[in-house]
């Protein structure tokens, strides 16, 4: 089941902190149902213009819209945030840590969904050991089940693939393709962009706080273009 | 890893501000249990005051009525700021308190979750620490003692009101833990007032309604106004 009407569209975004501009006005307009890389160099905007459509930072100036609303408040439930950092208690286990945030979702039967989203990620539900004994990639994985628990419309990734050893980003990458194939719209802020390849069905480049251009494949568009 | 087709599951949405509230709570009672970050600090903070202290005067049963109120509630006070700053940090630490940002859940769960945990922690330092106070400056009231207990309740959750809410505003400011006390005690002066003059009045057999009242009122008054403005506090920049 595909979307393709847009579920995000960003009208002349502009977000300050202080006197340095992260986003110089980005405007742009999302169709469901895909999956997007956001790539640029450090400093481009790309962390910034997902907190902002997190509900995380609020716009100096501009608007977007996501899934028709206009506040993230609105639609919350419905799109999941991964960011850099785990989001996750390193003294709870990994199950301890769904277990709770299942219940601020007011998800049902909460400890058999939160066993299917860590196996999905493909981590063990049993395991005891506290989140802060797991390795960087076994967080990487948790927070991404996290992100699922609520079976977002929308998924929010920022960097799912640092620290991540290859054959698990591969994998992490299978389950977003699928995830995209059930018609969930995913954007991807990455630097490793060649895992995308092939994945991804827009690549989309930042530069100094705005989209300088939107390409198919993994190739940078041309300067001016 | 396994195909998403095991993770459609349907997930009925049932959430409500008290199970929030309580889900909240317990976690971070569970996490206090596991790090004992803040029990322990503030344990050995208000111990090495009755100790000082009792090195310091060597006051008759008499004297010992007139500054216990003081003495206890400043030890408390201080005491509890350590809690407090605690209770935010462990938010911090991996960006946790974005996630609850995102989620659905009402921001004044998570206020009331963490006033009622502090409000635990600080009952629990009390429970151990008050004994102490009693040996050592060899305390005895004339008045009715559960009226201590009442003036302990209003007078914790007083402080741990206005705490939570003031180390909310300071965690993102660079030095948080000098911020939360310049914030807290200004604002916490009349509760601190009617908790001494209170528990002094209650410990030398004089009336202490007044006080009691002034408490009350003081709950009612900055818990209200803490709830109406937590959520900017929690969605500031």
């Amino acid at each position: 089941m595909t979307d393709h009407a847009p579920v995000i569209t960003v009208t002349n975004l502009i977000k300050q902190f202080g006197r340095f501009a992260a986003l110089r006005g980005v405007t742009a307009e999302f169709d469901g149902g895909k999956l997007y890389a956001i790539l640029g160099d450090n400093g481009a905007g790309k962390t910034t213009l997902l907190r902002t459509l997190a509900g995380l930072n609020h716009p100096s100036s501009g608007s977007f819209t996501i899934l028709g609303a206009n506040r993230f408040r609105d639609v919350c439930d419905q799109i999941g945030y991964m960011a850099h950092p785990s989001l996750l208690y390193d003294e709870m286990s990994g199950m301890e840590n769904l277990a709770y945030f299942a219940r601020l979702y007011g998800i049902s039967e909460a400890g058999q969904r939160c066993s299917e989203v860590i196996r999905a990620v493909g981590l063990d539900p049993t395991l005891r050991r506290p989140v802060g004994q797991y390795s960087q990639g076994m967080r990487q994985r948790m927070s991404l089940a996290r992100a699922l628990l609520n079976e977002p419309k929308i998924l929010l990734l920022d960097e799912p693939f640092s620290n991540v050893d290859l054959r698990s980003a591969g994998d992490m990458v299978r389950l977003l393709v699928e995830l995209r194939d059930q018609g969930k719209t995913i954007f991807v802020v990455t630097h490793q962009a060649s895992l995308l390849e092939g994945a991804a069905d827009e690549f989309v480049w930042m530069q100094s706080g705005k989209i300088i251009g939107r390409t198919q494949a993994l190739t940078a568009p041309e300067p001016g273009a | 890893m396994n195909s998403t087709t095991t993770i459609s599951a349907s997930s009925a949405k049932g959430k409500t501000v008290s199970g929030i509230t309580r889900a909240t709570l317990l976690k971070d009672l569970r996490l206090e249990w596991r790090s004992k970050d803040a029990i322990n600090s503030m344990l050995f903070f208000s111990l090495l005051v009755v100790v000082v202290f009792s090195f310091s005067f060597d006051p008759t049963a008499e004297e010992s009525r007139q500054i216990a109120g003081g003495l206890v509630w400043v030890a408390f006070l201080f005491a509890s700021v350590v809690a407090l700053n605690q209770t935010w940090a462990r938010e911090l630490r991996n960006q946790v308190l974005d996630a609850y940002r995102v989620s659905p859940a009402p921001p004044n769960s998570l206020f009331m979750a963490k006033s009622l945990g502090n409000f635990v922690f600080v009952v629990v330092l009390e429970m151990l620490m008050t004994p102490l106070f009693i040996a050592f400056y060899r305390l005895r009231s004339i008045g009715p003692a559960w009226q201590l207990l009442l003036v302990a309740a209003l007078g914790t959750w007083a402080l741990v009101v206005n705490g939570t809410f003031f180390a909310a505003m300071s965690i993102r400011t660079r030095s948080r833990e000098i911020m939360l006390p310049l914030l807290l005690f200004p604002i916490s002066i009349p509760a601190i007032l009617a908790m001494v003059q209170a528990t002094t009045a209650i410990l030398n057999g004089e009336g202490a309604r007044f006080w009691i009242v002034l408490l009350v009122t003081y709950d009612l008054v900055f818990t209200t106004s803490c709830l109406l403005l937590f959520e900017t506090v929690l969605n500031a920049e």
